[in-house]
C-alpha cells in the first residue's frame, strides 16, 4: 500500500463524513448539485491494513472500479452509487463494528465485504437484525445460508471437488494418495472433513491412503511435513491438497523444492493462492503445481480481455499499489457481485433489501468467464471451474474446465445428503428433506 | 488403453529388435543413419490410411527426428513436399527431416504454398502419438526429463516398456537417471513370468532402498507363489524399510539442527542486547525484518541494473543487512534508548512501539507483495542418503550461524573493543574510573546486537518469507531463546536454540496426528515454562551486572 492510497482513502472519508454531516443538517444541496438525485449508498468492507490488505485491497480497488462503471453509464435508477469506504483492519471485531455504523449510520442498500471465514461469522448477526445486504466474493466451506449474505465465490463442490475428479482423471496423474495439508482455522479443516467423507465414500479411497495435518498461521518451518509428504508420495501415486493460508506458502513450496519434490510426481493442489497471492511469491519453486478457481487472469475470453483492458487503465490512474494490475478469482466475483447489485435494483426499481434479494433470484449476467447466475433459490451462484498449472510468469495455464455451469451447494451432498437450503417466495432457508418433506432448521427447536 | 499401449509396446520391441536399432550405439552416434529409414516411414503419415502403422513403427525408433516428427504431425505443422514430408519452421519456412531448408530449383527455401493444408493427425492415432511423444522423454537430453519419463514407464505396468527401459539404460550417463532408470526395471520385472527373474528384480529393488518401489514389492508378495521369490521379496521388503528409517533418523536431526541454527541466528543478536545489555527489545524481531528488507532491496537493484549478475546479489545483501540494521540499532540507541536504561517497562514499551512503526512503514512503502529469491547456487541440495536432501540455503543457514557465533565470541574476547564491551556490561562504574566512555561502548553494542539481527533477518528471507508482519513471528522464539539460554552468557543461547530445535523436531514426528507441528510447539514451550519455574536464570545464569542494574549506578 502507497502513502498516496492513504491519503486519498482519508480525503474520501472525510468528504463521506462532511457529506453525511451535511445531509444531517439539511443541506441536502451538497450532494443534489451533482447528479440533480441523491446518491444510493453502498459500503466497501475489506481490510486495508493488517494481515489480510494484501488480499482484500484490490478487491476494494475492483469494487470502485464498478462503481464507477455504473455511475459512468447513469448510475442506478437514475442515482449516482456512493460508496463508502471502511477499514476493518484484519480485526474481525471491527468488521461487526462497521458493518453496524455502515447499515445504522450510513443506511446503505448493499455492503460489499469479508474475506476470511471469520470476518463473515462475525459481521453475520449485524446484516441478519438489521436486515442488511452483504455480498461475499470469496470460497469458502459452505455449510451456511443466510438470508441476508449473496455467496459469489466457489463452494467445496465448485472448487475442491473438481479438483480432485482431475488428480484422479488420468490427465490428472491418476492420484490415489492424498495429504490434506491447511492452516488450522475453520475454511481447511471443514474443507478437509468434506474432501475426507468425498475421497472415502464417493471415491472410494481407503482412508489409509489419507494424510491430513494442520499448521498454525505464520508456520514457518515445513521440513518435517515435507519430509512426510516425500515419504508419502514416493510411489508417485499421491497429490498434496493444500489449504495452507497466506504468507506460509512461502516456506512452505520452498522447502517443497529444496528437498526434491517435484510437481510432476508429487503436485500441490491448492485453494488458498491465487494470481494477487502469487505475485508475493518467488514462483519459481512453484512452477507446475495447480489450482482450482472460477477463474484466471490467462483466460482468453473476450469479455476477460476487456475487463483486463478496463483495470489496467483504472489501477494506473488509481495509484494502485500493485503495479502489475493483477486480477484473480474472487476479484472477478466482486467485480460481478457489484454489477449484479445493481441490475437487481434497476430490476426491482428499489433498492428495499427483500425486493432485490426477490431480483436477484435467477439473474443473468456476463461476466469475465460467460454467463454467471445467481442460483433461484439458495443465494449462491453458478459458474465454471476451471484447474490451472502455475507459469515461470506467475500466472495459470488452464488445464482443465468444466462442461458450463457448475450449480452450487452450500450443504455438500457428501456431509448432508438431505439438506439444502431455499430462500425464494415460499422458503424459509436451510431445510432437511425428511420423508419427502422439507423440515426447516429455522423451525426446528 | 491397455490394449493400446500394448500395441505400441510390442510395435516398438518388433521395431526395435527387427530394424537393428537394439545395437544402439550406432543409431545414437549418428542420428543421420537412420535417416532414410525415418523418411520411408514419414512418407506413409501422408496416407491416412498407413498413418497408425507408421506412428506404431516411428514409436520403435531412437532417432531425436522422430519426436519432431511425431510433435510436427500433432500441432499441424507437417506438410507434403516434394522429397516426402517436411515441417514447417518457425521463420516459416520448410525444413526436412534433418532440420536443413528444404530448397526448391532455383536454390530458394520453400512455404508451403497458399491453401495448401497440413498432414492431419488422425483422431484414431492421437492416443498413440501421445504415448509415444511421452515414451520418447526419456532419450531427451535434460536428465530430468529422463528421470521423469522413467519413473512413469516404471509405474506404467506395462510389461512391454523394458526393452526400451534397458535400452535407455545402456545409453544413460547420469548416474541419478541410471538409478531411477534400474529402479523402472526392476519394478516392472516384478511382474515378470519367470520366477527367478522376479527374485533378481525384487533384490535389486533391495539393493537400491528403492522406497517408491515398497508398495509394489508388498502387492508382490501376496500373489508370489514361488518361495525362493517370496523370500527375496521379503528380504527386500525389510531392508528398504530399516533403510528409510535410518534415513528418517538422520533426516528429522538434520531437521533439528537446522532449526536449532535458525533460532541461534534470530536470536544472536538479542543475547547481545537483551543478554549482555539487559535491554528489552521488543523491535528485535523488525530488526531482522530491517535485514530481510535489506535483501529484498539489493535483489531488486541488482535485478534493474545487473540482471546477468543477479545470484551475486547475496554477497552484497549480507554484509548490508548487517551495516543497515546496525545503523538503524545506533540511531535508536542515541536517539531513543539511551534516556530509558533503568526503566525496563518503559523500554519495553517504547521498543514495543518502535516495532510497530517499523513495521507499519515497511507497510507503507513495500506493501505487501515482497520476495526474495535463493540464489540459483542455493537451490536444490545435496543428496547424503538416496531420497534424503540437505538444502543448501539450510546447510547455509548452519554455518552462517556457527560463524556468526565464532565470529562473536572473537569479538568480545579478543579484541580490544570486545573486552570493553564486557567490562561495562560488568562493573560499569568501575569501567568508567577506568576512562572507558561507557555512552560509546553502550552505542556501539546495541548495534552491533541491532546488526546480528540484520545478519539473520537476510538469511532468513532464503527459507522463509519478507513481509511487514515477519518481525512479529520471530520475536518470541528469540526471546523463549535467550531466556531459557540464560541471559548474559553467549553459550546459554547456543545450548538453548539446538536443545529447542532438536526437541521441536523430534517430537513433531513423534506425537503425530492432524497437528503434530502445533503439538510440539505446545510440548516445548511447556517444558521451557517448566525449565524455567525450577531454574529462573536458565540454563547458564550469569554472573555479571546488566546494564538495567548498571544504568542506576551512572
Amino acid at each position: 500500500m502507497s502513502v498516496t492510497v492513504t491519503r486519498r482513502d482519508f480525503l474520501k472519508g472525510t468528504a463521506t463524513v462532511g457529506a453525511g454531516l451535511a445531509a444531517g443538517f439539511g443541506f441536502p444541496a451538497v450532494i443534489r448539485a451533482q447528479g440533480g438525485k441523491e446518491p444510493i449508498k453502498v459500503g466497501v468492507l475489506h481490510s486495508l491494513s493488517g494481515t489480510m490488505a494484501i488480499s482484500e485491497a484490490p478487491i476494494k480497488e475492483i469494487v470502485l472500479m464498478a462503481i464507477e462503471e455504473i455511475n459512468k453509464a447513469g448510475g442506478v435508477l437514475g442515482r449516482p452509487v456512493e460508496p463508502i469506504v471502511e477499514d476493518p483492519a484484519s480485526n474481525w471485531d471491527l468488521f461487526a463494528e462497521k458493518s453496524k455504523k455502515l447499515l445504522l449510520q450510513d443506511k446503505v442498500a448493499a455492503v460489499f465485504g469479508c474475506w476470511t471465514s471469520v470476518s463473515r461469522k462475525s459481521v453475520l448477526p449485524v446484516f441478519e437484525k438489521y436486515n442488511g445486504l452483504l455480498f461475499y466474493p470469496v470460497q469458502y466451506e459452505g455449510e451456511e445460508c443466510s438470508k441476508n449474505v449473496i455467496y459469489t465465490g466457489a463452494t467445496i463442490n465448485q472448487q475442491a471437488t473438481p479438483a480432485i475428479d482431475y488428480l484422479m482423471s488420468p490427465e490428472g496423474g491418476s492420484k490415489r494418495k492424498f495429504y490434506l495439508l491447511g492452516s488450522d482455522y475453520v475454511y481447511p479443516r471443514t474443507t478437509n472433513k468434506i474432501l475426507r467423507l468425498y475421497l472415502t465414500k464417493v471415491k472410494n479411497v481407503p482412508e489409509s491412503a489419507i494424510a491430513e495435518e494442520y499448521t498454525p498461521f505464520h508456520h514457518q518451518d515445513y521440513q518435517t511435513i515435507v519430509g512426510k509428504v516425500k515419504s508419502f508420495g514416493a510411489a508417485g501415486d499421491a497429490a498434496v491438497i493444500n489449504t495452507i493460508n497466506g504468507d506460509s506458502n512461502v516456506p512452505f513450496f520452498k522447502e517443497l523444492a529444496n528437498q526434491g519434490v517435484t510437481a510432476d510426481r508429487t503436485p500441490t493442489m491448492s485453494f488458498s493462492f491465487a494470481e494477487v497471492e502469487l505475485q508475493t511469491l518467488d514462483v519459481k519453486p512453484l512452477v507446475g503445481h495447480l489450482a482450482s478457481w472460477n477463474y484466471f487472469m490467462s483466460l482468453r475470453t473476450p469479455e476477460n480481455m476487456r475487463w483486463l483492458k478496463a483495470y489496467k487503465a483504472w489501477c494506473g490512474t488509481h495509484g494502485t499499489p500493485d503495479k502489475q494490475c493483477v486480477t484473480d478469482d474472487p476479484m472477478m466475483h466482486a467485480y460481478v457481485h457489484v454489477h449484479l447489485w445493481a441490475k437487481a435494483v434497476a430490476k426491482a426499481e428499489s433498492t428495499d433489501v427483500d425486493a432485490v434479494l426477490r431480483a436477484l433470484e435467477g439473474l443473468q449476467i456476463d461476466s469475465p468467464v460467460g454467463k454467471y447466475k445467481v442460483d433461484e433459490k439458495n443465494h449462491h451462484t453458478w459458474k465454471p471451474v476451471y484447474i490451472g498449472k502455475i507459469r515461470s510468469d506467475g500466472q495459470f495455464e488452464v488445464v482443465w474446465k468444466s462442461k458450463g455451469w457448475v450449480h452450487p451447494e452450500p450443504w455438500s451432498t457428501v456431509t448432508y445428503p438431505n439438506r439444502e437450503c431455499d430462500w425464494s417466495r415460499k422458503g424459509k432457508g436451510t431445510y432437511d428433506l425428511v420423508e419427502g418433506k422439507r423440515v426447516w432448521l429455522s423451525e426446528k427447536k | 488403453m491397455a490394449f493400446r499401449k500394448e500395441v505400441v509396446s510390442l510395435a516398438a520391441f518388433a521395431l526395435l529388435v527387427s530394424a537393428g536399432v537394439l545395437s544402439p550405439r550406432g543409431a545414437a552416434a549418428a542420428p543421420g543413419a537412420g535417416g532414410s529409414a525415418i523418411e520411408a516411414i514419414a512418407r506413409k503419415l501422408a496416407d491416412p490410411a498407413t498413418q497408425k502403422e507408421a506412428i506404431e513403427a516411428l514409436g520403435g525408433m531412437a532417432d531425436p527426428a522422430v519426436e519432431a516428427l511425431l510433435r510436427a504431425l500433432k500441432d499441424g505443422a507437417l506438410y507434403r513436399s516434394n522429397h516426402g514430408v517436411a515441417v514447417l519452421g518457425d521463420d516459416g519456412a520448410l525444413k526436412d527431416l534433418s532440420g536443413q531448408p528444404v530448397l526448391d530449383a532455383g536454390g530458394q527455401p520453400v512455404s508451403p504454398r497458399v491453401g495448401q493444408e497440413a498432414i492431419a493427425l488422425e483422431e484414431s492415432s492421437f492416443g498413440i502419438a501421445q504415448d509415444i511423444l511421452e515414451r520418447l522423454q526419456i532419450f531427451k537430453d535434460d536428465p530430468e526429463a529422463r528421470r521423469s519419463a522413467a519413473f512413469k514407464l516404471g509405474s506404467s505396468r506395462d510389461l512391454t516398456a523394458v526393452p526400451v527401459l534397458a535400452k535407455a539404460l545402456e545409453q544413460e550417463h547420469d548416474a541419478r537417471a541410471r538409478t531411477v532408470i534400474e529402479e523402472a526395471l526392476a519394478k516392472l520385472r516384478l511382474l515378470a513370468p519367470d520366477a527367478a527373474t522376479r527374485g533378481s528384480a525384487a533384490h535389486a529393488l533391495g539393493r537400491l532402498r528403492s522406497e517408491s518401489a515398497l508398495p509394489e514389492l508388498q502387492a508382490a508378495i501376496g500373489r508370489e507363489a514361488d518361495p525362493a521369490a517370496k523370500q527375496r521379496l521379503q528380504d527386500s521388503v525389510r531392508s528398504i524399510d530399516s533403510y528409510v528409517f535410518l534415513r528418517s533418523v538422520v533426516g528429522y536431526l538434520f531437521n533439528g539442527v537446522s532449526l536449532g541454527a535458525v533460532l541461534l541466528i534470530m536470536s544472536l543478536g538479542l543475547a547481545v542486547t537483551f543478554g549482555l545489555m539487559g535491554i528489552i527489545n521488543m523491535a528485535h524481531g523488525e530488526m531482522l525484518m530491517i535485514g530481510s528488507y535489506t535483501a529484498y532491496v539489493v535483489q531488486e537493484i541488482f535485478a534493474a541494473r545487473f540482471a546477468s549478475h543477479l545470484d551475486y546479489y547475496f554477497l552484497i545483501a549480507l554484509p548490508l543487512s548487517f551495516l543497515t540494521a546496525g545503523m538503524v540499532g545506533l540511531a535508536l540507541e542515541l536517539l531513543i534508548i539511551r534516556f530509558l536504561y533503568g526503566r525496563p517497562l518503559e523500554t519495553l514499551i517504547v521498543t514495543w512501539g518502535i516495532g510497530m512503526i517499523f513495521s507499519q512503514s515497511a507497510r507503507l512503502y513495500f506493501g505487501d507483495q515482497t520476495s526474495v529469491n535463493s540464489p540459483t547456487w542455493f537451490r536444490g541440495g545435496v543428496e547424503v542418503l538416496r531420497g534424503l536432501i540437505f538444502p543448501w540455503s539450510r546447510i547455509f543457514i548452519v554455518v552462517l550461524a556457527l560463524a556468526a557465533l565464532a565470529a562473536l565470541h572473537l569479538l568480545l574476547r579478543y579484541t580490544h573493543a570486545g573486552l570493553r564491551v564486557q567490562a561495562v556490561m560488568q562493573n560499569r562504574s568501575m569501567a568508567a574510573c577506568l576512562g572507558v566512555s561507557t555512552r560509546r561502548i553502550d552505542a556501539l553494542t546495541f548495534a552491533l546486537g541491532t546488526g546480528l539481527a540484520g545478519i539473520g533477518g537476510c538469511a532468513l528471507a532464503l527459507i522463509g518469507t519478507v513481509d511487514p508482519e515477519v518481525g512479529k513471528t520471530y520475536i518470541v522464539d528469540a526471546f523463549m531463546v535467550v531466556v531459557l539460554g540464560g541471559v548474559g552468557k553467549l553459550v546459554g543461547a547456543v545450548v538453548a536454540s539446538f536443545g529447542i530445535g532438536l526437541a521441536n523436531k523430534v517430537l513433531e514426528p513423534a506425537i503425530g496426528g492432524t497437528a503434530g507441528a502445533i503439538y510440539a510447539k505446545v510440548v516445548v514451550l511447556a517444558i521451557v515454562i517448566w525449565f524455567l519455574q525450577w531454574k529462573p536464570t536458565g540454563l547458564f545464569p550469569s554472573r555479571g551486572r546488566a546494564a538495567a542494574e548498571a544504568g542506576e549506578a551512572v
